[in-house]
């Protein structure tokens, strides 16, 4: 605090620690932190004393030793002679593979649901308010459960697609809906250019980006054109071509099949397969949070006051052209950042994951690797030091974003 | 004006008004604005009447076929002969286990509810600012009645409780005005020589032959727990929080550091890995003579969580004054607690509390994650006893239609009370 | 609550006297109950009934334990545990003895410092299928879906079963029986694994439970037993010869009841040794003469709490199998009494 006053005369009293401020703050701190040592001392040694008299000790080695138990979703490699800290690898992989698939299908659900809200439409804007409502009063645990039910009951089972006249066949021929999960058609290459699987969808990933910068090269020359001359070349074959071509050669080179899923034994067996729990907890995930997202969008556009739609009609711009260029600018700048949060929000809420049997972090570091090894001080620190990460990541890129859309004002 | 005669024909009165064309009007322009007003727009409509059909189809049947009177899904499904239908008879016969959980002594259910009953009132002058204050004395005195309504035992314990906070009341009232910092640690002196002395005169026995029998915390369950979860919790929060608040807007560094990483690691963390910390860890924290109850240790868990995320909340109504507020206050001389007691807080609060509602319904909604953790909460009873008995093994449904119904109503309400706090209170900025 | 009723109000807390470092069978009888962990529900073993009381195996053992120890029956607060929060629980203090439905293995009763203080159910993992499957052995699961139920130590044998086997299949982890179930019901899995009560117990519970068969194969072996703290060896005496108690009742004979007619002292001296009208086994515990009377008393020898809450008179039907008296070609087997 700004002190404009003279310094009073005198020597220093005790009681000037309390009542100049000058001292005071710093006697108040002095005092917070002596009673935050007491509280970690108390703790602290309370932890020593209990851990000692139970003959236990803090120790990460159970990590490196085999872990002894399958996963059934894993992006990785492993099995059940893999370490604990394996397993824990690919639950976090896994935690990240549901949170990154429900922000993008939540972003979808909200959007849509938040801007059909808004829809002139009644019924439309009515049953999208029921949506929004219902899902946002009830909780989510809850949510997770009635639709891993409802996959479960609903869907048939592997057992339904046998026999001669089968209770459900599959779809197209070729992708199967089962309680089991999703089994496509999965692509494969003959004549892979890497032995590593993945590395030849990096190859492809890296030629589609290469295509896209492409592209945008095809359409800044374009513009330029248009400022030279006036008028604007035709470029749409030129932008197909690039964005088809080399993806196209590339995965012909590797001879790319699709390998389509067949009954067989117990399950489906060949092509790509996503697990029932993986859909159960993304969807439910994702409609929750959407009805969120939805509110967060209607609250951005009815953030944009009517005078600039005004504005912008009056220029003549069409409607859709008022909602890309005038509308929806200034509403990301309100809906962004508890879009964000809302993305944190998925992330934490994965780790219910284990009411639906999907394998994330906390339930196998957190679930069966505690379970199996007992320690638990270990295993509850080593979850929330992860989940810390992620969640601080995040904040960075939000401070980060908050920082460059900030009003710039005179 | 005389009339001129010489047209053929004048009209002399006015034609009355036509009615409009039966397209412009009644149901059918109300159904060509709202429903049909473009193609997409009719698309919409169809696709939505579909949607609606087809889920009324499913739920209607099953709904009005239930079965209300049965001891076990078999019974049901006989009754049932054959058609669909829901078996609400689990709700009825196993309605005291999920209100109250399976432990809690049938013959005292008038206990919780009766707090519960009370809690209205206790709320009332809180969420109501037009009634007299003077009902806040209900609110002051509420939690201490309904501890000893829910726990039973003694009342002398809270008896001594809510003394050693009056007592402490007291003392800052009369000493606070002049010195804060002076009644402030005179007020928590207070309140602690009361509570020695007067737990020393509790009689060790005196719970055992009480006026209402003593339970035992781990015998609470259903929804009352979530209820009581909820509330306990979100009351506690809301002091803690606004310290955390306030220590997060501090000039002095340690005091705001330690805020601020204390807000963060908890909104870093999902709930459920605190509740773990409360059931697997925090039993080491505590001294060794000495376990405290699972209750209690949860309480603790989600009572940081919410004030973490109320911290944030209230950190916003805050930063949203103006400046010039502080300004003001400063220059007015006085001093800090005077300046946040009589200036800030009560402007910064009332823009937080559409926030603070909306972090106590989603607290009052995490309260179900205890099932994880072995609690007999409302999920945790039908995921645990109730769906594993042999004779509801198999209802899903109507149990897990129940929670969410029950879920929603309150949680509905709350958000309902909050819309209409949000609407009173802009007025006063128009 | 002892000396700081006010504190115990204000924290709305129930502090307790008891942990690790004290001696267990002061600290119970100065609570006035026994606190005893068992499993969040499962039937037979230990589940609340309709009206809310604790039944079953495990919870019948509680009861004796407290009888011995406090001569009330009904003085135990059970203390729901999950897999995950069972061992803290026990470490903690929360809980005096854990019945739930724990594996005795190495490095449980060496590494997390416990004592398992006997066998009260020899148990082992199977699995079930549907009968339309046509399966006859586990030996057949090649590429099946597999639902367990996690919690003892499931998961890592069948990992072990499979492995050794050479064949794949697709494990689903269920926290709970009834979600496990629906999963098996439903068709989303086709076995369901856990330990061989417990699949007895299950299909006891389904609608058309000849629909579906237990495998031939055993996987595993899973003793399971009551534990207590590591380091008090006086309370692990008195949980263990209460075990014993049962076993030993039930070879000699007496049962819940012909146990008063038996106290009137018989022509077997063990009888009257177990019974305390001979010696002073009860002192040399700590406990009173007629403790393994009161324990016997409370839910009857160990025959009995098997027949009344698992056995084949009960829908769970268990036959005793490995769980029968020596004498009788099964495992239980208690030292003498002298």
């Amino acid at each position: 605090m700004a002190i404009t006053s003279d310094p009073p005369k005198g020597g220093f009293r005790v009681g000037m620690l309390f009542s100049d401020t000058r001292y005071r703050s710093l006697t108040f701190q002095a005092i917070a932190a002596i009673l935050l040592a007491l509280a970690i001392w108390y703790l602290g040694s309370n932890l020593l004393q209990n851990l000692a008299a139970a003959g236990l000790n803090i120790s990460y080695d159970f990590l490196g030793e085999p872990a002894g138990y399958d996963i059934n979703q894993r992006l990785i490699e492993y099995d059940s002679r893999s370490s604990h800290g394996a397993a824990a690898i690919v639950g976090v992989l896994n935690t990240l593979l549901v949170s990154v698939l429900a922000c993008v299908t939540a972003t979808v659900f909200g959007v849509l649901a938040g801007v059909l809200r808004l829809s002139p439409n009644w019924l439309v804007a009515k049953l999208m308010a029921f949506y929004v409502e219902i899902f946002r009063n009830i909780p989510v645990l809850i949510w997770i459960i009635i639709i891993f039910t409802i996959m479960t009951t609903v869907l048939p089972g592997p057992r339904a697609f046998r026999g001669d006249d089968p209770a459900s066949t599959m779809f197209l021929g070729v992708a199967a809906f089962t309680n089991r999960g999703v089994y496509m058609p999965g692509p494969v290459f003959n004549n892979p250019l890497f032995a590593v699987g993945f590395l030849n969808w990096f190859l492809v990933i890296a030629v589609l980006i290469g295509s896209f910068f492409g592209a945008r090269g095809v359409a800044k020359w374009a513009t330029n054109v248009q400022f030279e001359t006036g008028i604007r070349p035709t470029t749409w074959y030129f932008t197909v071509a690039i964005w088809l071509l080399p993806v196209v050669l590339l995965l012909l080179f590797m001879g790319l099949s699709w390998n389509i899923p067949e009954l067989k034994g117990f399950n489906f067996t060949g092509g790509l397969k996503i697990g029932g729990p993986l859909i159960a907890l993304w969807f439910a995930l994702s409609i929750y949070t959407g009805a969120f997202i939805a509110e967060n969008v209607r609250a951005g556009i009815q953030a944009v006051s009517k005078g600039q739609t005004e504005a912008a009609a009056a220029l003549g711009l069409r409607p859709g052209r008022v909602m890309n260029l005038v509308v929806l600018p200034q509403a990301l700048r309100v809906i962004i950042p508890p879009l964000i949060s809302q993305y944190l929000n998925i992330t934490k809420n994965s780790s219910l994951a284990i009411a639906v049997g999907y394998a994330d972090i906390t339930a196998t570091l957190g679930g069966i690797t505690l379970n199996q090894t007992g320690r638990a001080i270990e295993c509850v620190l080593l979850l929330m030091l992860f989940y810390l990460t992620i969640s601080l990541l995040i904040s960075f890129f939000i401070n980060i974003y908050n920082n460059a859309i900030k009003l710039k004002e005179r | 004006m005389p009339i001129d005669t010489s047209a053929a024909f004048v009209r002399t009165s006015e034609i009355p008004p036509s009615p409009p064309p039966p397209s412009e009007t009644g149901l059918v322009k109300w159904l060509r604005e709202n429903l049909f007003s473009s193609v997409g727009s009719a698309i919409l409509t169809i696709v939505s009447l579909i949607a609606i059909y087809f889920i009324l189809s499913l739920a209607i049947p099953w709904l009005f076929n239930g079965v209300w009177n049965a001891s076990s899904l078999s019974e049901c499904r006989e009754a049932m002969e054959g058609k669909v239908g829901a078996c609400f008879a689990v709700l009825t016969e196993r309605w005291n286990q999920l209100l109250y959980g399976f432990q809690y002594p049938a013959s005292e259910y008038w206990r919780p509810n009766l707090a519960l009953i009370l809690l209205f009132f206790a709320a009332a002058p809180v969420l109501f600012f037009d009634l007299p204050r003077k009902l806040l004395i209900i609110t002051a005195v509420y939690p201490f009645v309904a501890f000893w309504l829910i726990w039973g035992g003694t009342f002398l314990g809270p008896l001594i409780a809510f003394l050693g906070l009056a007592a402490a009341y007291f003392v800052f009232e009369r000493v606070g005005k002049q010195n804060f910092a002076l009644g402030f640690i005179g007020a928590i002196a207070a309140a602690f020589a009361i509570w020695i002395v007067g737990g020393g005169l509790i009689p060790d026995s005196a719970s055992d032959n009480a006026m209402l029998k003593a339970v035992p915390s781990r015998d609470l369950g259903g929804f009352m727990l979530n209820m009581m979860l909820g509330a306990t919790c979100v009351s506690l929060s809301i002091p803690i929080g606004i310290l955390l608040a306030l220590g997060r807007q501090s000039h002095m560094p340690l005091v705001r550091f330690v805020c601020v990483i204390f807000i963060e690691f908890i909104r870093g963390v999902p709930l459920i890995t605190l509740l773990f910390v409360a059931n697997v860890m925090l039993a080491y924290f505590f001294p060794p003579e000495s376990t405290v109850d699972l209750f209690i240790r949860v309480v603790i868990m989600i009572t940081v969580f919410s004030a973490a995320y109320i911290a944030e909340v209230v950190r916003g109504g805050l930063a949203a004054l103006p400046r010039g507020q502080y300004e003001a206050a400063d220059s007015l001389g006085l001093d800090y607690p005077q300046a946040m007691r009589l200036i800030i807080l009560p402007q910064a609060l009332k823009i937080s509390i559409p926030g603070i509602v909306n972090v106590a319904v989603g607290l009052f909604k995490d309260t179900t994650l205890v099932s994880v953790i072995s609690m007999f909460d409302l999920v945790g009873m039908i995921r645990g006893p109730i769906l594993a008995s042999t004779e509801w093994n198999g209802v899903y449904w109507e149990l897990l239609g129940f929670a969410a119904a029950l879920f929603f109503v309150v949680c509905y309400g709350i958000s309902q009370y909050s819309q209409w706090l949000e609407r009173r209170l802009a007025t006063d900025h128009r | 609550m002892k000396a700081t009723p006010f504190l115990s109000t204000m924290s709305a807390a129930v502090f307790v006297a008891g942990m690790a470092t004290g001696a267990t069978l002061d600290d119970v009888r100065a609570n006035g109950e026994l606190k005893c962990g068992v499993s969040t529900g499962l039937v037979g073993f230990a589940a609340p009934d309709a009206s809310g009381r604790w039944e079953g195996f495990d919870v019948s053992f509680c009861r004796s334990v407290a009888a011995a120890v406090l001569g009330d029956p009904e003085k135990v607060q059970f203390v729901p545990t999950t897999g995950k929060t069972r061992f803290t629980a026990l470490a903690s203090g929360e809980v005096d003895l854990l019945a739930r439905n724990t594996t005795w293995t190495f490095s449980r009763d060496v590494d997390l410092k416990f004592s398992f203080i006997g066998v009260n159910y020899y148990d082992g993992q199977g699995f079930m299928v549907p009968k339309e499957l046509g399966v006859a052995s586990a030996k057949d699961l090649d590429g099946a879906t597999v639902c367990i139920q996690t919690g003892t130590t499931t998961e890592l044998n069948l990992a072990d079963f499979f492995r050794s086997n050479n064949i794949s299949y697709e494990p689903v982890p269920i926290e709970t029986n009834a979600e496990a179930q629906q999963q098996y019901l439903s068709g989303a899995c086709d076995v369901y694994t856990t330990d061989a009560s417990g699949l007895a117990a299950t299909r006891a519970s389904f609608e058309n439970a000849d629909e579906h068969v237990l495998l031939p194969e055993i996987i595993s072996k899973e003793p399971l037993g009551p534990l207590v703290r590591h380091g008090d060896d006086q309370w692990s005496d008195i949980v263990r010869w209460t075990l014993n108690a049962l076993v030993t009742a039930e070879e000699l004979g007496v049962t819940s009841a012909n146990l008063a007619e038996m106290q009137k002292g018989t022509n077997n001296p063990e009888i009257n040794r177990l019974l305390g009208t001979e010696g002073d086994l009860g002192a040399m515990l700590g406990l009173d003469a007629d403790w393994a009377m009161k324990a016997i008393g409370a839910e009857g020898n160990y025959g009995e709490v098997f027949e009344k809450t698992i056995g084949e008179a009960t829908p769970i039907g268990l036959a005793r199998g490995l769980n029968a008296q020596w004498t009788q070609g099964g495992l239980i087997y208690s030292p003498p009494f002298r």
